[in-house]
């Protein structure tokens, strides 16, 4: 079945009434195309690297080749002499004003934050980090003198593997020592929930590390006028990265203004405080010049940072009949050579979330983070949450491998009913809503389970070359970053609000400012949508700003699929304030009492008359201000800051086919249906984009992507060559559909959804993987499933 | 892109062209430049001078001559797998042009480009080895002919001299009875082959009269399966072809790298020699 196909399959499920579809005037519902495309697709845009200023200079970055080792020599005297070269800068040279790069999020008592300065020293520790720069006229002249500059190492021990690094007698990547943290959380008593247990499972999984492959690189600006200084950079954070900033180089903050202009993509790898961003302000603040950085491709497979690469070692509990008792967990995250910005937080994303969807008395998670002489790791779409959904949705299958069921019918037996939400789970978060039962049996209508699962018998009894295995992942998330409470409780550095502000232009059109961020997500189109639904105004009278500290004065951006269940609310709920003033305009135009107005179609009418004041007259009165009423300012706007009380929880079940070629050892996905319920859906064209672009994340890392190391800690995948992304060529038509369960922790029942099609992919994929290989006596594949792993593990098996 | 500093110069004609290169030992002929830019970005090679044969119209398109196909250098991929005369003379480089990266890459890089820049790893190599095709060398010296079995010396190292330039490859007919396949085998829709293999096979009374193997990717070289040519000699369809493409990775040293360790490239040979000979006898 194609994807439109399934779209049409959707409209048939709102006849029977489970999704909300929008009444003809409605706006939230529909599939509106995004308002951004035509300026994106037509060229019209504002990338950083296309952005020109006066007297501008060039920066590049001379990069450590080593992945340990002393600086013994920096000598940039050559590379200063040559034609076009402005100036050029060794770390020692900014060692007293550089600082540190910092790391938000200290995740225990116990954690280890070294000094990460911006450009190394006296000794890198990882591959690609930047040793000195060269200042030139243009980017060719400062690639020539990238060669020029001489540097000496005395190398010191590569530290390349998480358990080697925790053994006393490893070389050490920091003074203190390889650990940075560990942590242990415990619910109920997992000790006795493993004694006598009827089955144990006990299994480790590795995650393996990842490069997020945004389509726009990095790029950044610096310029100063003496007095202020503005930072365009191809960020996810600008409002973050302005404080970060304000704090790290001491440029005060009221004189620092963050510019994102369009940025294209991110996947978290912006979210980020780089080394670049700050030097490029430091340099600008020497030189007195405009500066820029670009980075190219394999630039930026050694240095944005990388994602995942986990040990995930899981002891699971159960009984006969497949209930669980209880979890343990047991990680190794590896934090590479520093603590980014929220680098050991990563972890801690999955730590409430390895119990998935499932009931269970009994829980224990225990991380250590590990120091190792690799590029750092931070947030990756997902950021926790696909590895511990991962690891537990694999070991279910092996659960249910275990005690011959179908894997179906274990997460039936052990999921939470839709009858007993709110439900607080084990770990100690509150599920809001979800109907896991829905979701599940409209996948596997789609899917074709049975029919599937007959065609495998029947592959099975032939010994067909050509298996086939069939995955299931019933995943849920937590997203929508984030209560502030919450996120104090973890110690992170920040709050989780959103800010909003609606003001009505005197002509009846609408600006709205938002602290969100977007970077490829639709905001303003989305936005537009809620805003054209509050005040009732048409979708082509909104228009939305974002991505600049001196337009956007408040904001907590955009990650972790927080833009609409936070900023979107916010938005609403300044035009509930709008609302209300207007209100109380037209009562006073209309001179009767407020409570006699009715709000129907972007206008207060009097209730059972016919006189009424449309919300553009009311705007319009405002600014004349000839007739306020008293206490009412000549103004039709207003802000409105949301900060939730929970996270929130999208979910839903994904099923894979795959076609295992047991001769090569080739994987090929035949079908996929992903069946999501992420709450109210305020644009579903924005929605399924997301699902798919998510869906195609998780199979790259199922089946293609991985960074690849070698033992001295050279990176090997520093080009598309041999770091593999696959493209539509590569990927089975999707199909998708939904659910909607509403979300009761805000007001438009929205749940995230950013992430949730690459946290839902991957088991399923890797599910059915083994599952075509189960015959074989084969009950774990690695990541990526490349052909060769697959042919081994057959060889192994056959032999 | 960012290469280091190199001079340029369009020749108008292809003795242009050799004066040019035999007047500087370290300059490079630019065809599609899809394989020779990606060095230069990297700055794994340092030209001081680039010669580009981009607008020598001679050195394009493709002739049907009486006993041979004769393809120019400068003949895009997209050119070639749409050619009629390819399709109907030697349509196994059409088969395996098609599989050649995007079309953006197809549209840009050439044929003599991918035979001159002498990557096993490239799908065209096999093939015209496979064939027995004849590579057309010019220089400032003349002209001369290089059979396919002698081009290819060693990794991204061939017969060419730096001073000379290939100017077209003769593709001999193999006439009726013949039947071709290229099997490539890749990660992704975009990758180089991990392994690929060109086939022509001619049949008889059902089973294999001849059959011509070039395996691409197995070796520093491209490399012909004799020993699994030599054992398919006479084979029927069946278990006699199986055993005999068992032979496909005999005296073969193919590269370990991350997409490979040479025993499964060895192992993949076999399997996708075995599949090339099936589909080019009709068997498929
Ligand atoms: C992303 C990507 C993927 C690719 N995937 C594949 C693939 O799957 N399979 C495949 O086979 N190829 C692949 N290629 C390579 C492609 O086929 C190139 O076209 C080919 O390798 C080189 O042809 P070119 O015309 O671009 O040569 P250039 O890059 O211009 O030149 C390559 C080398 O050959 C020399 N040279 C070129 N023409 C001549 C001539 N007429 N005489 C003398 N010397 C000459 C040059 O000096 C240079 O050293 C890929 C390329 C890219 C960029």
């Amino acid at each position: 079945m194609t994807e439109l196909d399934a779209g049409l399959v959707g409209e048939q499920i709102a006849e029977s009434g489970q999704i909300s579809e929008p009444d003809g005037a409605r706006e939230i519902g529909r599939a509106r195309r995004r308002k951004e495309d035509r300026r994106l697709l037509t060229g019209h845009t504002r990338w950083t690297d296309n952005l020109q200023q006066p007297g501008m200079l060039h920066v590049m970055f001379v990069r450590s080749p080593m992945a340990h080792a002393r600086i013994t020599r920096v000598d940039v005297s050559a590379a200063r002499d040559l034609p076009g070269v402005v100036a050029a800068f060794s770390g020692r040279d900014f060692a007293d004003e550089q600082g540190s790069l910092p790391c938000a999020w200290p995740v225990s008592e116990d954690i280890v934050i070294p000094d990460h300065p911006p450009m190394a020293v006296s000794q890198v520790r990882y591959v690609g980090e930047a040793v000195a720069c060269v200042i030139a006229t243009d980017r060719y002249r400062a690639a020539d003198a990238l060669e020029a500059v001489e540097v000496d190492y005395e190398p010191l021990p590569a530290v390349m593997d998480m358990n080697e690094a925790l053994a006393p007698d490893s070389p050490k990547v920091h003074e203190a020592g390889n650990k940075a943290f560990s942590v242990t959380i415990t619910s109920g008593d997992v000790e006795a929930a493993l004694r006598d247990a009827p089955v144990v499972i006990d299994r480790t999984y590795v995650q393996q590390r990842l490069i997020p492959s945004a389509m726009e690189p990095r790029a950044v600006l610096a310029s100063t006028d003496g007095d202020t200084f503005t930072l365009w950079s191809s960020t996810q954070i600008p409002h973050v990265l302005r404080v970060m900033l304000a704090v790290t180089t001491g440029i005060p903050e009221h004189r620092l203004r963050v510019i994102a202009p369009d940025v294209g993509g991110g996947f978290g790898s912006k979210l980020q405080v780089t080394a670049e961003e700050v030097l490029c302000l430091l340099l600008t603040r020497r030189l007195g010049v405009p500066v820029k950085w670009t980075e190219s491709r394999s630039e930026g497979n050694l240095t944005v940072h990388h994602g995942r690469d986990q040990i995930q070692h899981l002891t699971l509990a159960a009984e006969a009949d497949g209930r669980i008792r209880g979890l343990r967990v047991r990680l190794l995250a590896d934090m590479g050579a520093y603590l980014m910005l929220v680098t050991p937080g990563i972890p801690m994303l999955g730590a409430s979330m390895f119990n998935g969807i499932y009931k269970m008395d009994a829980y224990e998670f225990g991380c250590t983070g590990v120091f190792t002489t690799k590029m750092p790791t931070d947030a990756y779409r997902g950021a926790g949450r696909p590895e511990a959904t991962f690891a537990i949705e694999r070991i279910m299958d092996e659960l249910a491998a275990e005690l011959k069921m179908d894997p179906v019918e274990v997460r039936r037996r052990n999921w939470i009913g839709h009858e007993e939400f709110p439900y607080t789970t084990v770990s100690g978060l509150t599920y809001d809503s979800g109907n896991y039962e829905a979701a599940t049996d409209r996948a596997l209508a789609l899917f074709g389970y049975d029919k599937l699962r007959a065609e495998q018998a029947d592959r099975r009894d032939r010994r067909d070359p050509v298996q086939l295995g069939i995955g299931v992942s019933t995943y849920t998330e937590m997203c929508g970053l984030a209560p502030s409470r919450m996120l104090g409780m973890a110690n992170y550095g920040a709050g989780g609000w959103e800010h909003g502000s609606v003001r009505m232009l005197p002509t009846g059109k609408v600006e709205v400012i938002t602290g969100t961020s977007p970077h490829g997500q639709g905001h303003v189109t989305a936005w537009s949508q809620i805003v054209a639904d509050s005040l009732g105004v048409p979708f082509d009278d909104v228009t939305v700003l974002h991505g600049d500290t001196a337009i956007a004065h408040k904001g907590m951006d955009t990650y972790g699929s927080r833009s609409l269940v936070i900023g979107g609310v916010a938005v609403l709920q300044a035009c509930e304030k709008v609302k209300a003033k207007a209100r109380k305009l037209a009562a006073h135009l209309l001179e009767c009492s407020p409570d006699d107005l009715e709000f129907d179609g972007g206008a207060f009418t009097v209730r059972g008359t016919g006189s009424a004041k449309t919300i553009q007259e009311l705007a319009f009165a405002a600014f004349t201000a000839h007739d306020l009423p008293e206490g009412v300012e000549a103004r039709l706007d207003s802000d409105a800051t949301f900060d939730p009380d929970n996270y929130s929880f999208p979910h839903g079940t994904h099923l894979c086919a795959v076609e295992v070629d047991t001769e090569t050892g080739q994987a090929r996905i035949r079908s996929y249906v992903a069946v999501d319920d992420v709450g109210r859906v305020v644009n579903p064209l924005i929605v399924r984009g997301q699902v798919h672009g998510g869906i195609a994340q998780g199979i790259a890392q199922a089946l293609f992507e991985e960074a690849v190391y070698d033992a001295d800690g050279n990176l090997l995948t520093t080009t598309m060559a041999d770091y593999l992304l696959p493209s539509a060529a590569d990927l089975p038509d999707f199909t998708t559909d939904r659910t909607e369960t509403p979300s009761t922790g805000n007001p438009l029942g929205v749940k995230g959804v950013g992430e949730a099609g690459t946290i839902a992919s991957t088991p399923a994929v890797v599910n059915a993987v083994v599952d075509a290989l189960r015959p074989y006596g084969i009950d774990d594949i690695r990541m990526p499933c490349t052909p060769e792993r697959i042919w081994r593990a057959l060889e192994g098996a056959r032999s | 892109m960012i290469p280091a500093p190199f001079d340029y110069v369009r020749p108008g004609s292809v003795e242009e062209a050799c004066q040019a290169l035999a007047a500087d030992e370290d300059a490079k002929v630019l065809a599609g430049g899809q394989s020779l830019l990606p060095l230069l970005r990297l700055r794994l090679a340092y030209p001081s001078t680039l010669v580009d044969i981009g607008r020598l119209p001679e050195l394009s398109g493709v002739h049907d001559r009486d006993d041979h196909v004769y393809i120019g250098a400068m003949t895009t991929h997209d050119d070639v797998l749409r050619s009629p005369v390819i399709h109907g003379a030697c349509p196994l480089v059409a088969l395996a042009a098609a599989t050649v990266a995007d079309p953006a890459v197809r549209h840009r890089g050439t044929f003599g480009g991918s035979l001159a820049h002498g990557d096993p790893a490239g799908d065209l190599p096999a093939v015209v080895l496979a064939l027995d095709a004849v590579l057309v060398a010019r220089s400032a010296r003349g002209e001369r002919e290089i059979p396919a079995a002698e081009f290819f010396a060693d990794y991204l190292e061939t017969a060419l001299e730096p001073d000379e330039i290939l100017a077209g490859v003769r593709i001999p007919k193999l006439g009726p009875g013949w039947g071709y396949h290229y099997e490539k085998f890749h990660r992704t829709a975009q990758a180089w082959a991990v392994v690929g293999v060109a086939a022509a096979v001619k049949r008889s009374d059902g089973g294999i009269e001849e059959a011509r193997i070039g395996l691409t990717n197995m070796g520093a070289t491209p490399v012909r399966a004799r020993a699994a040519e030599a054992a398919l000699r006479g084979a029927e369809a069946g278990d006699r072809v199986r055993a005999a493409c068992e032979e496909a990775a005999a005296d073969t040293s193919p590269p370990a790298d991350l997409h490979a360790q040479p025993d499964y490239r060895r192992h993949l040979a076999r399997v996708l020699t075995h599949r090339a000979v099936r589909t080019a006898a009709g068997w498929g």
